[in-house]
Order: structure tokens, then C-alpha cells, then sequence
């Protein structure tokens, strides 16, 4: 299981958020598979495009799949909406989980069995004026940069992944709902840290302001 | 050994990988530094000439000059393909950014299976790649190119050269993959320097106007291929910005790492500028070291003789000719050396295009020679003259002229302010920009006597101390500009330092002034009186409250 941090204001949250899940399923997806007679198959292409974020000084590569775009966007719009209702404090996380399927008999269900697990946790800070803000997004930014780096690092330790399945496998293994691109198997759940007190959050704001005390 | 243990279409399959892996890195790496936004379609059903299952567009440049770097060999140990990309200004300073290095080691995987496992890890490295480019600080660089630099790219097949990144440069990797025959590493070296320069001073500067295109086409022959076009559009933000394929320069580069007197040429002009004052060798190794490369290896194109003049060290010539290249986009403004027939330095037609400026080049000057190798000018020599501010004849005028012409052919700014820009600090562009008083301009004014040892310190040092004499307004204190830091406010409609130079001497209080005290005297005299009367009206009450203070 990998863990990524990141402190950032509320308007920041979607594009940090989109960065970080875009960035593990580029290196998540496939083309789409044709199984063709004698169990050989060929593999489509995926296309990739950048995107510049708006509040941060950040730009990314994701997938060129609009279906996934909106699936991934609804779910990080879910997780912020949540974590702007839960209250001040403003802290979360938000986990993508690769899984395997494993169908059982009856009366039991498919059995999912992650085999990666993806989580990052998210401060919320709010910041008082303009200057802090600009040097938010600086510094957001220079904070995702290092989290690319690090989910590359994770990826290229060619650890487990699922072996290429057959034609009757392949649902157990790969998301084949989408029409150009095939990532492994996913689901994205979060969760809002609910406690009061002496919160992380509390101490990341006063870091941040004595760190922009003139 | 290795190879017997890999079946020779495996063998076959995973040489073919290599090379389409190579050429694709090179692709993602110099898009990505385009300064635009890439976009790829994604297609469900196989095409067929996507190599490992991604949409890269192949540039046919890239692809080309890719080709030609590697010269139908593969990545292997001791043998990288290495991607510089570095950073050049309107100006011709150049510094190197990053160089991405494609290295194969010897740790051989065996057990691996290259059709399949390999050619999916080679993939993936790719999609990382992708990933890793958007994260260098050359990025955002890249992003923001055309007004006062560009970004361009060199490919070379060798050594990895990492020292022109700076101190402190960060590695970054991108990846590994195993195969049979070694270990696939790709990493990138990136300059740290510029990483904490804010981007954003670019944005505020104006596009510079009628940068000539052709300063960054070097074409050694009339007939070369078609160059990319380096759409400096003014007043376009990001336009389809092209890192200048520079034929000579790739080329130029591959025997620039394997020949080492090329290289001396940059380092050590001072040791062979024995006849003239350093002051003028080190302005001029800086700011024309960026061309120096696509000039020196198309001089050689051309076979010219840099002994033709009997020089003992050709590197002499090289910086002299790069300045007078520069002024490729304009040839009449090109100087004395031009105009002496005698010299085979440069034909005394001024010829138009970029070719005939290539010749202009091809001859390198000697200091020491020059007044002996100027046999009956047909020409003027009145532009010698006119622009070295009445000294010539001197080779340190000559090139210092040069050095100025230079400057003023290129860009639309004042002379002087340029030329203080390019000495010594190369890059000055990004540093704070001092309004420059001709008078301490060293190069329209050199130093009589100059020093061996840093003439162009001493220079900066008395252009600082005269700089703060100007816009003193005080004997007390010397203020140049006063920039208060943080003085910006919306709230106030004045600038801080405006307010403050304004209400630097208030004018005194009235109070303190004699007339009106005199004034309000008089007053008191003549209410005492009346006040006497009251009190003594009233003494029984001041007295009781007196007691109760006690």
C-alpha cells in the first residue's frame, strides 16, 4: 500500500486529487484487448494529453479517455464535497484500490482481491490573503511534482501485477466497460477523518503562517 | 555466453525494442519541451505502428536527428543516448537544462520473457517518462518559451557529459527494465539553479519584436533540408514554439564530445588572448558560447582553413567569428574586418541570407595579425572607426566593436544596457536590470590600462558606485531606488516609496513656528486678568478641593 500526503487549500483538492489518480492509472491502463482465434490477442493504443491545473502551478498527463476523466472526476467531486461538509477541519483521504475478481460459486459472491493499494491523505488549509495563496500554488506544485516522482518510483518495482488473463478472464481482471482505454480493475472509496482537537490541521496552518510571517 | 541463452528472433525482437524504444524516448522527451500541449487520440483497435501500445506522434526531425545520433547502434554499456535540452536567450546566452540518459548496464535478466514481459516494461517506462517530463523545472520553462529564450534540443550517442548542468544538479529516474542482455536505465539530470526563478518574469515582458528567425537557422549548405519554423509570433502566447533543429549544432555536437580542442575553444580564449586585455575575452566568451557550437562545426562544413592566417591557435578566431555570425539577420552591419579586403575573413560583398553569412564566418581572425593582414582597404574603414569610438586599428577595438555591433543587431534595446546585461553574468536577463550610463560602459569606454585580473569586476564595481549617485536627492543619504520590499498595497493609492520620498521633509509645525507662538502669547497675557477675577471669586471651593486631595 502506498501513502501520498498532501496539505492544500479547499479550491485545490479536485485538481491535486485528479493529478495524483490520473498519473497511477496512466501507468494503470492498457488498450483495449481483441482476443482473436487461438488465444493470442492484440492491444489498442492509448493516447495521453496534458492537463494544466487552474489553482496550482501544475501540469500532468493523463489517459485520453473521456469516460475515464468523468468517472475519476465525479469521484473526487464526491470526496470534496464530503470533506467541505464534514466541518473545519478539513482532513480526509481518498484510496484507489486495484482488485482481482474471483468468482466463487453460489450461493457465495465474487470475492475482489486487491493487489494494490493507493491512498492519499489530504489537509485542507485555509489561508488568509492573496500572497499566501500564490505561494500556496507554488508550493503545491513543487509537492506534486515529488508525488509523480514517487509513484514512479512505486511503479517501476515491477511488483505484482495480475497475469494477462483469457477471454473468459478478462472481466476478473481488467474494467472493459470503457470503449478506448482497459484499466486493471479499480475502485476509489474515501474517507473524512472526523476528530477535533489538537488536529494536524491546527499545526499545519500555523506552520504555513509562520513560515509566510514577514 | 548471453547470447546463446536468447533464440535469435528473441534476440531480434528485443534488439528492434531497443531501437523503437530509443526513438520513442526521444520523442516524448523533446514534445515535451515544445512548450505545448500534447494531446493523443486513443484508439480501441490496433493499429499496428503504435509501438508499445501508445499514441506518440513521431516527429520526422526528431526521428531523424535521433537516427543520425545513433548511427545504427543501440543503447549499451559504455555507449548512452543522451537528450540535452538547454536553454538559450534572445541575447545567445545558452546554459544546459537537463540531459536525459538512455544507459543499458550489464545486470542481465535472463529468465525474462522479451516478447512479452519486456516489451510491456518498455512501455511502461515510457508512460512514466511522460509522466516524469512534466515535472522538471524545464518544463515550465518550456511552457513559457519564445519571448526571451527558447528551448532547444541535442541528441549525442556516448559518454553522458553531465558537467554542463551546473553544481548541485538533481537526478531523477525514470526507470529500469530487465532484459536478457542488460538493464535498460532511463534517468534524468536536471540543473537545479534556475529551479527557485520564478517563471513569471517572462510573462511580463513584452515579446520582443522582429527577433530574426534566421538567427536560429544555421544552414550550412544553400540546399539543406527545410528547417522548423520558429514561430516567434509577437504578441502570441504560446505558439507553436519549435526547438530549433539545429542541423549543425547535432552534428556539431557529436564531434564535439569526442574532439577536445573543440572544447578548448570555450574555456580558454583568455589564455590565447595574449595581445588583448582580458576585458573583451571574457564578454565575449559568454554570450557567444550559445553559437558557438553551430558556428564552429560549420566553418569546418565549409573547409575553411582556420591556419590560413597563420594563427597558432585557431581558437582565437572562433569568438570573433561567432560575433560577427551573429549578425547573420543583418549583414551590413557586420564590421571592420568585413570591409578590409585584404582578410579573407569575410567577402567584402555583403551577401543576404544566411548562407553567405556562413562564409562570412568560415575564416577565423588573429588578434595579433590584424594590422598586418590588412592590406589596402577598398572598403571604409570609417566602421571601424565610428563604432570603437574613435580607437581602431587594435585588435582589442576590433573585437570589442564587434562584441557591440553584436549586441545592437539583435535585439531592439539600447546598447549599452545589453551590453552590460551580457558581461559577466551570463543570463543577466533574469537578474535585476540597473539603468546603465554609457560612461560606465567599459566596452564604449575600456579601461586604459586593464588589469589581467578581473577588469570586468572592477568595472561592475565602479558602474554600481555610480549608479548610486545618481537619484540622490540628499546629502545626508545615498538612495538610488528606493524598492521597498512588500511596498505594494492595494488598499493605499501611493506607492510606498513614493510616499516617502514625498514626505521625506515635512514641512515644520505651525506651532513651532515664532509668529504664531508670539501670536497666542499675547492672547494669554491679555485673558490673564479675567482668569485672576474667577478664581479669586471661587478660592473658598478650591481650597475644600484641595483638602480632599489630601
Amino acid at each position: 500500500a502506498e501513502v501520498l500526503e498532501v496539505s492544500v487549500e479547499a479550491r485545490q483538492v479536485e485538481e491535486a486529487m485528479l493529478a495524483v489518480l490520473h498519473t497511477v492509472l496512466l501507468h494503470r491502463s492498457t488498450g483495449k484487448f481483441h482476443y482473436k482465434k487461438e488465444g493470442t490477442y492484440s492491444i489498442g493504443t492509448v493516447g495521453t494529453q496534458d492537463v494544466d491545473c487552474d489553482f496550482i502551478d501544475f501540469a500532468y498527463v493523463r489517459v485520453s479517455s473521456e469516460e475515464l476523466d468523468r468517472a475519476l472526476r465525479k469521484a473526487v467531486r464526491e470526496f470534496k464535497d464530503a470533506l467541505r461538509n464534514s466541518g473545519s477541519d478539513g482532513m480526509g483521504q481518498i484510496s484507489l484500490e486495484f482488485y482481482q475478481k474471483r468468482k466463487s460459486r453460489w450461493p457465495f459472491s465474487d470475492e475482489c482481491i486487491p493487489w494494490e493499494l493507493w491512498t492519499i491523505k489530504v489537509n485542507v488549509v485555509n489561508l488568509a490573503n492573496e500572497q499566501e495563496r500564490q505561494i500556496c500554488r507554488e508550493k503545491v506544485g513543487e509537492k506534486l511534482c515529488e508525488k509523480i516522482i514517487n509513484i514512479v518510483e512505486v511503479m517501476n518495482r515491477h511488483e505484482y501485477l495480475p497475469k494477462m488473463p483469457t477471454q473468459s478472464e478478462v472481466d476478473n481482471v481488467f474494467d472493459t466497460s470503457l470503449k478506448d482505454v482497459q484499466p486493471y480493475l479499480y475502485k476509489i472509496s474515501y474517507q473524512i477523518t472526523d476528530f477535533l482537537g489538537t488536529s494536524v490541521t491546527t499545526t499545519m496552518r500555523r506552520l504555513i503562517k509562520d513560515t509566510l510571517a514577514l | 555466453a548471453m547470447d546463446t541463452d536468447l533464440s535469435s528472433q528473441d534476440r531480434k525482437d528485443l534488439d528492434k525494442f531497443i531501437k523503437f524504444f530509443a526513438l520513442k524516448t526521444v520523442q516524448v522527451i523533446v514534445q515535451a519541451r515544445l512548450g505545448e500541449k500534447i494531446c493523443t487520440r486513443s484508439s480501441s483497435s490496433p493499429t499496428g505502428s503504435d509501438w508499445f501500445n501508445l499514441a506518440i506522434k513521431d516527429i520526422p526531425e526528431v526521428t531523424h536527428e535521433a537516427k543520425k545520433a545513433l548511427a545504427g547502434q543501440l543503447p549499451a554499456v559504455g555507449r548512452s543516448m543522451c537528450v540535452e535540452i538547454s536553454l538559450k536567450t534572445s541575447e545567445g546566452d545558452s546554459m544546459e537544462l537537463e540531459i536525459w540518459c538512455l544507459e543499458m548496464n550489464e545486470k542481465c535478466d535472463k529468465e525474462i520473457k522479451v516478447s512479452y514481459t519486456v516489451y510491456n516494461r518498455l512501455s511502461l517506462l515510457l508512460k512514466s517518462l511522460l509522466a516524469i517530463t512534466r515535472v522538471t523545472p524545464a518544463y515550465r520553462l518550456s511552457r513559457k518559451q519564445g519571448h526571451e529564450y527558447v528551448i532547444l534540443y541535442r541528441i549525442y550517442f556516448g559518454e553522458v557529459q553531465l558537467s554542463g548542468l551546473g553544481e548541485g544538479f538533481q537526478t531523477v529516474r525514470v526507470g529500469t527494465v530487465g532484459t536478457p542482455v542488460g538493464t535498460i536505465t532511463l534517468s534524468c539530470a536536471y540543473r537545479i539553479n534556475l529551479a527557485f526563478m520564478s517563471t513569471r518574469q517572462f510573462e511580463r515582458t513584452p515579446p520582443i519584436m522582429g527577433i530574426i528567425i534566421d538567427h536560429f537557422v544555421d544552414r550550412p549548405y544553400p540546399s539543406s533540408s527545410p528547417m522548423h519554423p520558429c514561430n516567434y509570433r509577437a504578441g502570441e502566447d504560446n505558439g507553436a514554439v519549435y526547438p530549433s533543429v539545429e542541423d549543425s549544432q547535432e552534428v556539431c555536437t557529436t564531434s564535439f564530445s569526442t574532439s577536445p580542442p573543440s572544447q578548448c575553444v570555450f574555456t580558454v580564449t583568455k589564455a590565447h588572448f595574449q595581445a588583448s586585455p582580458p576585458v573583451v575575452t571574457d564578454t565575449l566568451k559568454v554570450p557567444v558560447m550559445g553559437l558557438a557550437f553551430s558556428h564552429q562545426l560549420s566553418s569546418s562544413r565549409l573547409s575553411c582553413q582556420p591556419a590560413a592566417l597563420g594563427v597558432g591557435s585557431a581558437d582565437l578566431g572562433y569568438p570573433v567569428l561567432f560575433a560577427g555570425g551573429l549578425n547573420a539577420a543583418h549583414p551590413h552591419q557586420l564590421i571592420g574586418p568585413g570591409r578590409e579586403g585584404g582578410v579573407p575573413l569575410i567577402p567584402s560583398q555583403p551577401a543576404h541570407g544566411t548562407q553567405a553569412d556562413q562564409e562570412r564566418m568560415c575564416t577565423p581572425l588573429d588578434g595579433g595579425h590584424f594590422s598586418a593582414a590588412t592590406p589596402s582597404s577598398s572598403e571604409d574603414t570609417e566602421t571601424v572607426s565610428n563604432s570603437s569610438e574613435g580607437k581602431c586599428g587594435s585588435p582589442h577595438d576590433l573585437l570589442e566593436t564587434i562584441f557591440i555591433r553584436k549586441v545592437g543587431a539583435f535585439v531592439n534595446k539600447p546598447i549599452n544596457q545589453v551590453t552590460m546585461a551580457n558581461l559577466d553574468i551570463p543570463f543577466a536577463m533574469f537578474a535585476p536590470k540597473n539603468v546603465e550610463l554609457e560612461d560606465n560602459d567599459p566596452m564604449v569606454n575600456p579601461p586604459d590600462s586593464p588589469e589581467t585580473e578581473s577588469p570586468l569586476q572592477g568595472s561592475l564595481h565602479s558602474e554600481g558606485s555610480s549608479g548610486s549617485s545618481t537619484g540622490n536627492t540628499h546629502d545626508d543619504f545615498v538612495m538610488i531606488d528606493f524598492k521597498p520590499a512588500f511596498s505594494k498595497d492595494d488598499i493605499l493609492p501611493i506607492d510606498l516609496g513614493t510616499f516617502y520620498r514625498e514626505f521625506q521633509n515635512p514641512p515644520q509645525l505651525s506651532s513651532l513656528s515664532i509668529d504664531i507662538g508670539a501670536q497666542s502669547m499675547a492672547e494669554d497675557l491679555d485673558s490673564l486678568p479675567e482668569k485672576l477675577a474667577v478664581h479669586e471669586k471661587n478660592v473658598k471651593e478650591f481650597d475644600a478641593f484641595v483638602e480632599t486631595l489630601q
